[in-house]
């Protein structure tokens, strides 16, 4: 079975060492002209105004912790998809069961307009 | 210890598979532009080469000769590695996808995949989901407005979308009983899944668009608001490898739609890597099909047909597959 | 030494390395992305252990979602990612202690627990059985992960909102 992620590991190193010689090939060929103007953050040519480090809207955050919670379900979901063959009804109820209270839980984020993504 | 020809084998299924993923990755380039000016009654490129043919490898040297900028106010680490974690992914998905039938050569049986790994599906779901990271660090590390919000933009819709893809094919799970890509092609020997699951399907293909951040769906580009999104700071060929990266996720998605739902490189009288590139290329074309059709999404319309049509799509399509093939 | 003895100290010389710059790195998104290879290093030898669903879940929940996560509390955290922070203060001899403490009672832990099983088990972790002891042995746990899902998503909602009454 180990044997089966040997090609996988092959391709990552040649991936990266494919990448690498890009990044090195093209910092050795291109040309190197810096100027202020040049190296200065882009923003549509006029000069930046304050910082990008700034908070971003917690939606973003709301979107990330909903999609664990969510991965979380389909990743006990695979197991029972492919076993449920030979379960029959026996595992069909039990995971009504928990596909039931999950989705609960995503009427009640709907309802409280956690899908919203205007205000 | 296996024998010698088992390594030798091994290494040259990787070699010719990363050769034709580069090559095919470059011509995509070529296809694209081509398939989209004929939508818009243009000619397309035609100079370098008969029809453009040498267009790609011209761009390639080009970008190669240019300068490679990094703005004074990037994370320089990061802004170098986003990149390289863009295109490692984009570039060892496809290893588990299988792209004929089992052949003998040599006296030795080889399998037409790089690797059969026993749960093909979710490592595939797993490197997929690492792209983030090449888009969101991108966009952080370049310190440009534009280019942060893009990223930040594209990572909320891109793990928005990864849960209705991984949604979609529960059905597919259910038929097979099997996560390996191998056997789930095998399980489609009469019938391809498409049709068993044509809502799967179709989900899946939005979500497969959405996930290669392709029009409709190509908001962390979006030229008119975000001037190019998170790789707005990107200049020679750090940018082209995030082009290489998208263009390889679309190869990759796409012959994931076809092994999962067209029946991989099953078909009659033609041999299977045949018929395998050609369900390929038909997706893709339907890819850029639907680019030059249609108008980009607004981004809360793109999270609400995400969360509060696909999702809820998906589940009930998990639910009457699994109410037909536990009753059956 | 055989040839996965090698790749397992190699691995575990990799995870190691990416852990110690987690908490040394003084950028803070440094240390995000650091976590990452940390866990990518933790999945290998979940692959080394023949435990591959257990690594694919790894990467799948703890590498695209979890560090996302991660990385988005930093970003709407107020100008943190863009300064450096503080790796070390006063109490570093006192948690050294603590963490030598732990190493110890987790190295004392698992030999004896290897002691205990005899051989490793067979690896028989396919995901079949996997799903058959879920919905069959375990199921009750199963059932009340669902609850604690449910829970989660109560909090996300209510955390949410009180950040955003705050803008």
């Amino acid at each position: 079975m180990l044997l089966s992620y040997l090609p996988i590991l092959i391709l990552v190193l040649l991936a990266a060492g494919f990448a690498l010689a890009t990044l090195f090939l093209s910092s050795a060929l291109g040309p190197r002209r810096p100027s202020k103007d040049k190296l200065s953050t882009y923003e549509c040519g006029i000069d930046p105004v304050g910082s990008a480090r700034e908070r971003f809207s917690v939606k973003f955050y709301l979107v990330a912790m909903l999609f664990i919670i969510f991965d979380i379900e389909i990743v006990f979901l695979y197991p029972w998809a492919v076993i449920l063959n030979s379960l029959g009804l026996f595992g069909l109820v039990e995971m009504f069961f928990f596909l039931g209270i999950l989705l609960i839980g995503l009427l009640y984020v709907w309802k409280k307009g956690g899908l919203e993504w205007t205000t | 210890m296996p024998e010698p020809a088992f390594f030798v084998v091994m290494l040259a299924k990787i070699a010719v598979v990363f050769g034709l993923m580069l090559l095919s990755v470059a011509y995509l380039t070529w296809l694209e532009r081509k398939v989209i000016s004929d939508f818009q009654v243009r000619l397309g490129p035609m100079r370098v080469g008969p029809h453009g043919l040498l267009q790609p490898i011209a761009d390639g040297i080009k970008l190669m000769f240019k300068e490679d900028i990094i703005p004074e106010a990037a994370d320089r680490a990061i802004y170098v590695l986003a990149p390289t974690l863009a295109l490692i992914p984009a570039f060892i998905s496809f290893a588990v996808i299988p792209f004929g039938d089992r052949v003998r050569l040599f006296g030795q049986s080889i399998d037409m995949v790089i690797s059969d790994v026993n749960v093909g599906l979710l490592y595939l779901f797993g490197v997929a989901s690492l792209g983030v990271y090449g888009i969101v660090l991108g966009g952080w590390a370049s310190n440009n407005k534009y280019a942060l919000l893009g990223g930040l933009r594209s990572a909320a819709q891109m793990i928005s979308y990864e849960l209705s893809m991984g949604l979609s094919v529960v059905g597919v799970l259910m038929l097979s009983e099997s996560l390996s890509l191998v056997r789930i092609v095998g399980a489609q020997s009469k019938a391809w899944f498409i049709l068993l699951q044509p809502i799967g399907f179709l989900i899946f293909l939005i979500c497969a668009i959405a996930e290669t951040n392709r029009a409709p769906f190509d908001l962390p580009e979006a030229e008119t608001e975000l001037v190019a999104g998170f790789h707005v700071e990107y200049s020679s060929m750090k940018f082209a490898m995030y082009f290489m990266a998208e263009y390889a996720n679309m190869i990759t998605v796409a012959a994931l739609a076809t092994t999962l739902f067209l029946g991989g490189w099953r078909g009659p009288f033609l041999p299977p890597v045949v018929w395998f590139l050609a369900k390929l290329y038909l997706v893709i074309f339907l890819f850029i099909w639907i680019r030059a059709t249609l108008p980009r999404f607004r981004y809360d319309q793109l999270m609400r047909f995400g969360w509060k049509v696909l999702l809820p799509l998906a589940l009930a399509n998990i639910v009457i597959t699994a109410a037909f093939v536990a009753l059956r | 030494m055989t040839v996965i003895q090698v790749v397992f100290f190699l691995v575990a010389a990799f995870t190691t390395a990416a852990a110690f710059l987690v908490v040394l790195a003084k950028n803070i998104v440094h240390c995000a992305i650091a976590l990452v290879f940390t866990f990518f290093g933790v999945a290998a030898l979940y692959v080394l252990l023949d435990a591959e669903f257990l690594a694919a879940v790894q990467v799948l929940l703890y590498v695209g979602g979890i560090t996302i996560l991660l990385l988005f509390a930093i970003m709407l955290t107020s100008r943190i990612s863009a300064r450096g922070v503080r790796v070390m203060n006063e109490q570093v001899g006192m948690s050294a202690v603590v963490v030598f403490a732990i190493f110890a009672l987790l190295a004392i832990a698992s030999l004896k627990g290897f002691a205990l099983v005899g051989s490793p088990p067979p690896a028989s972790y396919a995901t079949a059985s996997l799903g058959r002891l879920l919905l069959t042995t375990y199921v009750l746990p199963f059932e009340a992960v669902s609850i604690l899902l449910l829970a989660a998503m109560v909090g996300a909602i209510i955390l949410a909102r009180r950040e955003r009454e705050k803008d």
